[in-house]
């Protein structure tokens, strides 16, 4: 990442042949992980890594809304603070919050705020916490998808997971989900999530320049990535839930006994002996 | 930091089992949780480590710069050490300044590796009065159960051990690896009547009367103490805390150790 002071002004940042300098066509994602239930104290929890960008989510609540005059009498309040650790960029950042994460964590609670079931539980607060603990661009998208899914993993009632992802525009080309180099470089970068059900738009930024047309493309990728993002948020919670029948049967091994008279006794299992005969 | 209530039941069953020489999880008295390291997590740091003890969970990064030297220090590197106990690790903990748990677990941490000259400060110098290597040891605690002194030293100094010194960067010739000579091993005990454990975990560590945190170094020397909580300890109990610190610091070492 310090060689982005010794990149040269007028260098290329798509190649001759329409490819990235990562190698990525305009429309195509970073390799994107998600692992839900990371963490042991969290009520939920997730672990993205989306390119160079390490990102963990932990969900807390609906619990009793703190300090409490901001409690709403009539449903939760969705809170979201997003936080970059000191060492998650190349020049050291100040720990704490400062003006870009306290934006950041706002338009995040709001997007969150139109798929909870807010009703359900007045004078709570859900609280969403976002730790960027490497950073290459895109964090507050990858925050956002990870948070998702911590907070299905916290049981949380939503109408739907969020997906998120950011398009913009380098050397002239509308491409989809920056990385460093193509965000300090690039003319715009415009940051989107949405509800993948049913298509609401529920964040969207934008800085840089774009037209009409651009703009338009622009969401068109994000919206198809948003919706890829989607199925590996599921699958990482489909992962982290399914039961498969081998699972069931390792909690209680069937009575051999019951089974019909001429079964002989069981040997004796490995697991009689607990983890600790090991 | 808001308590977090133990239930009587747990406190009376944790106290039954310590007096018989027992733990909930099986551990003996003088035995630390599961220790694993995970080097180089955090790529834009210099040198970085995931500590998990037991389900506690600490990610530091080492983040190098220049600047100047203190003037009472003019040949040596500065050390600074910060520990952020974010809201995400613990119901308990609230976003906002440092809280005084905090500022007294890097100041504890910062002792350790400081006191057992870990990293050879003066080769840490460029030019003296003028410019010296800034090291910054940022601990980010993830997951919180149970004693953060030795979890966030354990991840401090394996992230030490691992660091490279960015000097291509700003034209000081080659990277080189911290200069790092001696590998101090905290332990904390904590006492709960008059019953000693090692490596407390979050029940018995709500529950402890008094803690002793002791840093030892590959002699057995001790390098630094740090006692907390409102309890006490006799002379005698405080012996017998350090002579378990030198010889569960010996077990610990080699995996804090460059490999």
């Amino acid at each position: 990442m310090e060689d982005i002071e010794h990149i040269e002004k007028g260098m290329k940042l798509i190649g001759p042949d329409g490819r990235r300098l990562d190698g990525r066509k305009s429309d195509e994602l970073r390799p994107v992980r998600i692992e839900a239930g990371v963490l042991r104290r969290a009520d939920g929890s997730a672990y993205m890594e989306w390119g160079g960008n390490k990102v963990l989510a932990a969900v807390y609540g609906p619990r009793e809304a703190h300090p409490r005059h901001l409690q709403d009498p009539a449903r939760a309040l969705v809170q979201c603070r997003y936080n970059m650790a000191p060492f998650s960029v190349s020049d050291r950042k100040r720990p704490g919050p400062d003006r870009r994460s306290v934006e950041i964590s706002k338009v995040i609670s709001e997007a969150f705020s139109s798929v909870v079931f807010k009703e359900q539980f007045p004078r709570t607060s859900v609280d969403i916490f976002i730790e960027v603990l490497q950073a290459d661009a895109g964090t507050r998208c990858a925050g956002l998808t990870a948070a998702s899914v911590a907070l299905a993993d916290a049981g949380v009632p939503m109408r739907d997971l969020l997906a998120s992802c950011a398009s913009g525009k380098i050397d002239g080309v509308v491409c989809l989900d920056l990385n460093k180099e193509e965000d300090n470089f690039g003319d715009a970068d415009c940051p989107m999530a949405i509800v993948p059900r049913t298509g609401e738009i529920v964040l969207l930024q934008m800085d840089g320049h774009l037209t009409y047309d651009e703009f338009q493309k622009a969401m068109e990728l994000s919206i198809g990535a948003a919706h890829r993002l989607y199925e590996i948020q599921r699958d990482a919670l489909r992962r982290r839930y399914s039961v498969t029948l081998e699972d069931i049967l390792k909690e209680s091994p069937p009575d051999s006994g019951a089974i019909g008279p001429e079964s002989e006794p069981a040997p004796p299992s490995e697991d009689d002996f607990g983890p600790e005969g090991m | 930091m808001s308590e977090e209530v133990v239930s009587e039941l747990m406190r009376a069953h944790v106290y039954r089992l310590a007096s018989a020489g027992q733990r909930v999880d099986g551990r003996a008295l003088d035995e630390p949780r599961k220790l694993t390291i995970e080097r180089g997590f955090v790529k834009t740091a210099e040198g970085s480590a995931r500590a998990r003890l037991g389900n506690t969970d600490v990610l530091v990064g080492i983040k190098m710069s220049v600047g100047e030297p203190y003037p009472d220090t003019p040949n040596t590197g500065v050390l600074s050490t910060s520990v952020e106990l974010i809201p995400m690790a613990s119901p308990t903990f609230e976003a906002g300044p440092p809280r005084p748990e905090a500022i007294e677990l890097a100041r504890v941490v910062d002792r350790g590796i400081r006191e057992s000259k870990m990293v050879n400060m003066e080769r840490l110098c460029i030019t003296p009065k003028e410019k010296v290597w800034v090291m910054f040891i940022d601990i980010h605690v993830l997951d919180f159960d149970g004693n953060l002194f030795d979890a966030c030293s354990y991840a401090a100094t394996a992230a030490l051990g691992s660091t490279i010194v960015p000097a291509k960067n700003v034209d000081l010739g080659a990277d080189f690896p911290l200069p790092v000579e001696h590998w101090p091993v905290s332990v904390t005990t904590a006492k709960m009547k008059d019953v000693l454990i090692v490596d407390p975990s979050l029940d018995e560590e709500r529950m402890a009367d008094a803690r002793l945190t002791v840093t030892t170094d590959e002699n057995g020397d001790i390098r630094a103490m740090q006692k907390g909580l409102s309890g006490s300890f006799t002379f005698d109990e405080v012996k017998r805390i350090i002579e378990t610190a030198q010889r569960v610091g010996r077990g610990i070492r080699p995996s804090l150790q460059r490999s």
